[in-house]
C-alpha cells in the first residue's frame, strides 16, 4: 500500500511507528502459546530452542505420554465428563433463565440479572473458599455431584449472557404469529424458537464448556484425592516438578480451543446472516 | 351494554383482560427464571454467606471451654477471675482433653497470644492429674500465664461465639486489653502491604493492557474488515485459551535458560542491559515480580483490549476528517477529537481487568516470586496450610468487598448486562 505522497515525514514516522508497534504486541499476544507446542515434541526433557531431535515421546511414550499415561488419561476423562454433564445443566437452566429473562415487563429484572450473573462477579476464590465451607456441611466435598454443581453455577452467567444477546435481536412476534396458528408453547418454542437462537445456545454452551473445563482454582478446594481433573493435574505437574508432558498436555488445550474459537466465530456470523445483519 | 367499555366476547371488559393476560405472561416468564435463581441462591449465595460468616464465626472457645466463657461473661477485667473460674476453667480443659479438643482451643488463642499453644496443651496434661482443687493455685502452678490477667481477657475475648478479631487482624487491628481498637505490633503487620501490593500489581498490570492494547485496537478499528478479522485472531486466540494454558506457557519460557532468556540473548537485549549496569550475566526472569507482571498483561491483555476496540468500531472517521479540515495536525486531532470519544471503552476495559486482577492466584503463585503473593495467594494459604478458616474468611470479605464496589461503579459507568464475551 503505497503512502499518499502529501504526508510529511513526522507522519510517515508516526505510520511506521503504529504498525512496527502493533506487530511487536500481537507477537507477544500469540508467542508465548505457539512457542510451546514445538517443544512438546522435543526429545529432550528440558525447555530451550535448538531441541536436539523431534520425538512425539511426550504425546505416546509410555508412562511419559500424555495419552498414554493412566493419570493424564484418567484426568483427561474425569475433565470431559464433568465438562459435559456441567454443559448440559447449565445450557439448559441458562436458556430457560434467558428466555423468561427476555420478557420486557418483568419487576426487578435488575437485582435478578445481578444474582443469576453473581458466579461471574465474585473472584474465583472466594467461591473456593465459600463452597469449601458449604460442602464441609452439606458432606459434598470430594464428590463428583458437588463438583458438578459447583462448575455449572460458575458457567451459567455465560449462558445467560450470551443467549439474552441472542434473543434481544429475537422478532417475538414470530412466537405469536406461531401460536395464532395453532402451536402450543412448547410446539412453537421447539419449531421457531429454538432454531432461531441455537447459534447462542450452542456458543453459551461451549462457554459453559471451557469454564468447567479450565477450571482450576475450585477444584483445589473442594476436590477429593481422587478427582484430579486435566488442570489440576496440570497445576500439581507445575507445582511439583515440572516435565514435558505437562507442554503436550498445553498443546492439546491450545489446540482445543482454537477449534472452540473457530466453532464459536463461525455460529457468530451464521447468526448475523440469519437475522441479515451484513458483515 | 351501553357504557362505552370495550369488552370481550364473555363481557369482561378489555382492559381486565388484557391486565389478566400480562399477569399470566410475567407469572411465566417467574416460572422460566425460577429454577437458575433456586439453584445460584442454594449453590452459590449461601456458600458466599457461610464464608461471611465463618469471618465472624468463632466457636472454637464457646464450645469446647464452655462453662468457662459463661462465666468470664461476668467478669470485670480488673483483677484475676475468682475461684469459681478456675475451677470451671480446670474442668472445661478435663473434658476437652477426653474429647481431644484441647489442640483446637490452644491454636485459637495461640492467634493472639503466641505462645499459649504449647502452654495450654501442658497445662491440660497437668491439671488431668489434679482431682481435687483448690484450682487457682493447681491452675497458676500448671503455668504461669494464668497469674497474667491480660491471658484471661484474650479468653473472654475468643469466648464469645462472633467476634471482631479476624477482620480485624485482616486490616492489621486488633482490640486491646481495654476493648479499644489498636494497630498490631509492628513485626506482625503484613496484612495492609499484601492488600497494597495487590491494588499495585493490579494497578500496574492495567496500565501496562491500556498501553499496549489502545494502540492495538485503534489499528484493529481502523483497518480494512477483512485484514482486521485476520489479525483479530491474535487477540482471540489467546482470549480463548485457559489461563492455566497460558500460565504454563510462561512458566516454561520463563525458565532460567529457557527460550525467553534465549530470546533475550539473541536479540542483544541481555547484552543492552548488562552494559547499561542494570544487571550482570543472564537474566533471572522466573519466580520474579516481573515475570508476575508480564504474564498477567498477557493474560489481561484481550479483556482491556476488547471492549476498547468496539468503542472505536463505532466512532466515525469523518469527526477525525473534519478537525483536520479546520486546521488542526493528525496529533492534535487525534488527542481531542478521538480519544475522547473512546473514554467509555477505556474505562471498561481498564475496570475489568483491575477487578479481575484483584482476584489473581494461580499466576502469582505459579511464575511469580515468593513475596509477590497477592490477596488471593494468602486465602489459600490460610485456608490450605494454616487451617485458620477465620482469617481466609476474613481476607475474602475484604476482596469481596473491595471487588463489589468497584463493580457498583462498573456499574453505574457502563452497565453489567452490557458485559459482552468474545
Amino acid at each position: 500500500m503505497a503512502l499518499p505522497p502529501y504526508m510529511t515525514t513526522s507522519e510517515k514516522v508516526s505510520y511506521y511507528g503504529l504498525r512496527i508497534f502493533v506487530g511487536l504486541v500481537l507477537l507477544f499476544l500469540i508467542a508465548p502459546i505457539l512457542a510451546i507446542m514445538p517443544l512438546s515434541f522435543n526429545s529432550e526433557s528440558f525447555f530451550s530452542y535448538p531441541m536436539p531431535g523431534f520425538s512425539t515421546r511426550w504425546y505416546t511414550g509410555g508412562v511419559d505420554g500424555f495419552f498414554t499415561d493412566p493419570r493424564w488419561t484418567g484426568a483427561l476423562k474425569l475433565s470431559l465428563f464433568v465438562a459435559f454433564a456441567t454443559t448440559v445443566l447449565a445450557t439448559c437452566l441458562g436458556t430457560l433463565a434467558a428466555l423468561g429473562l427476555s420478557r420486557s415487563n418483568i419487576p426487578g429484572r435488575a437485582a435478578i440479572m445481578a444474582v443469576l450473573i453473581s458466579p461471574m462477579i465474585v473472584p474465583v476464590i472466594i467461591s473456593a473458599i465459600g463452597l469449601f465451607f458449604f460442602y464441609a456441611y452439606t458432606n459434598l466435598n470430594g464428590t463428583l455431584v458437588g463438583i458438578i454443581l459447583a462448575h455449572t453455577a460458575l458457567a451459567t452467567p455465560f449462558v445467560v449472557i450470551t443467549v439474552t444477546a441472542t434473543l434481544m435481536s429475537f422478532d417475538r412476534t414470530l412466537m405469536r404469529a406461531g401460536a395464532s396458528l395453532g402451536g402450543a408453547p412448547h410446539t412453537v418454542f421447539f419449531k421457531v424458537v429454538l432454531p432461531l437462537i441455537l447459534p447462542g445456545v450452542i456458543s453459551g454452551a461451549l462457554f459453559a464448556f471451557v469454564t468447567s473445563f479450565d477450571e482450576v482454582i475450585v477444584i483445589l478446594f473442594i476436590g477429593g484425592p481422587e478427582q484430579r481433573t486435566l488442570p489440576r493435574q496440570m497445576f500439581a505437574g507445575i507445582r511439583e516438578q515440572i516435565s514435558p508432558t505437562i507442554t503436550a498436555a498445553a498443546s492439546v488445550l491450545i489446540v482445543l480451543s482454537t477449534v472452540m474459537l473457530v466453532t464459536v466465530e463461525l455460529l457468530r456470523r451464521r447468526g448475523e446472516r440469519l437475522r441479515g445483519i451484513k458483515s | 351494554m351501553t357504557d362505552n367499555v370495550m369488552r370481550t366476547a364473555d363481557g369482561t371488559p378489555l382492559k381486565v383482560k388484557l391486565r389478566q393476560a400480562e399477569r399470566r405472561e410475567v407469572r411465566r416468564a417467574f416460572m422460566l427464571i425460577a429454577p437458575l435463581f433456586l439453584f445460584i441462591v442454594i449453590s452459590f449465595l449461601i456458600p458466599i454467606m457461610v464464608m461471611l460468616k465463618n469471618a465472624f464465626h468463632d466457636p472454637d472457645i464457646v464450645n469446647n471451654l464452655p462453662q468457662t466463657s459463661e462465666l468470664l461473661r461476668q467478669w470485670d477485667g480488673k483483677a484475676l477471675p475468682s475461684e469459681e473460674v478456675f475451677a470451671a476453667f480446670a474442668a472445661d480443659l478435663k473434658t476437652a482433653s477426653k474429647a481431644r479438643t484441647v489442640a483446637l482451643v490452644g491454636k485459637r488463642l495461640n492467634y493472639e497470644v503466641p505462645t499459649l499453644k504449647s502452654k495450654v496443651t501442658i497445662t491440660a496434661r497437668k491439671l488431668d492429674k489434679i482431682e481435687t482443687g483448690p484450682w487457682m493455685e493447681a491452675v497458676t502452678a500448671a503455668d504461669p500465664v494464668w497469674k497474667d490477667v491480660g491471658t484471661w481477657a484474650v479468653v473472654k475475648r475468643a469466648g464469645s461465639a462472633f467476634t471482631p478479631y479476624y477482620l480485624l487482624s485482616a486490616l492489621d487491628l486488633r482490640q486491646s486489653v481495654d476493648g479499644g481498637i489498636e494497630r498490631t505490633p509492628e513485626n506482625r503487620r503484613i496484612y495492609l502491604q499484601v492488600l497494597g501490593r495487590t491494588l499495585g500489581i493490579s494497578l500496574l498490570v492495567t496500565l501496562c493492557t491500556l498501553i499496549l492494547g489502545y494502540p492495538v485496537a485503534f489499528m484493529l478499528a481502523t483497518l480494512p474488515q477483512r485484514t482486521a478479522s485476520i489479525l483479530m485472531i491474535f487477540v482471540l486466540l489467546p482470549f480463548w485459551t485457559s489461563l492455566l494454558v497460558r500460565t504454563t506457557a510462561w512458566t516454561i519460557l520463563l525458565q532460567d535458560g529457557g527460550a525467553m532468556a534465549q530470546f533475550l540473548h539473541i536479540t542483544g537485549i541481555t547484552w543492552t542491559a548488562n552494559m547499561l549496569g542494570l544487571m550482570s550475566g543472564e537474566p533471572q526472569l522466573f519466580k520474579t515480580r516481573f515475570a508476575t507482571v508480564l504474564a498477567m498483561t498477557h493474560i489481561q491483555l484481550p479483556f482491556t483490549l476488547l471492549p476498547i476496540y468496539s468503542v472505536m468500531k463505532t466512532i466515525s472517521p469523518t469527526y477525525m476528517r473534519a478537525a483536520k479540515s479546520l486546521g488542526a495536525t493528525p496529533f492534535h486531532a487525534f488527542r481531542t477529537v478521538y480519544v475522547p470519544q473512546t473514554m467509555p471503552g477505556v474505562a471498561a476495559g481498564c475496570l475489568l481487568t483491575f477487578i479481575l486482577s484483584l482476584g489473581y492466584f494461580i499466576t502469582p503463585a505459579l511464575v511469580g516470586g515468593g513475596s509477590d503473593n497477592m490477596i488471593a495467594g494468602f486465602i489459600d494459604t490460610a485456608m490450605n496450610s494454616e487451617g485458620n478458616w477465620g482469617k481466609s474468611s476474613a481476607l475474602g470479605f475484604v476482596l469481596l468487598t473491595a471487588t463489589l464496589i468497584l463493580y457498583y461503579v462498573y456499574n453505574r459507568l457502563i452497565g453489567i448486562d452490557k458485559m459482552k464475551l468474545g
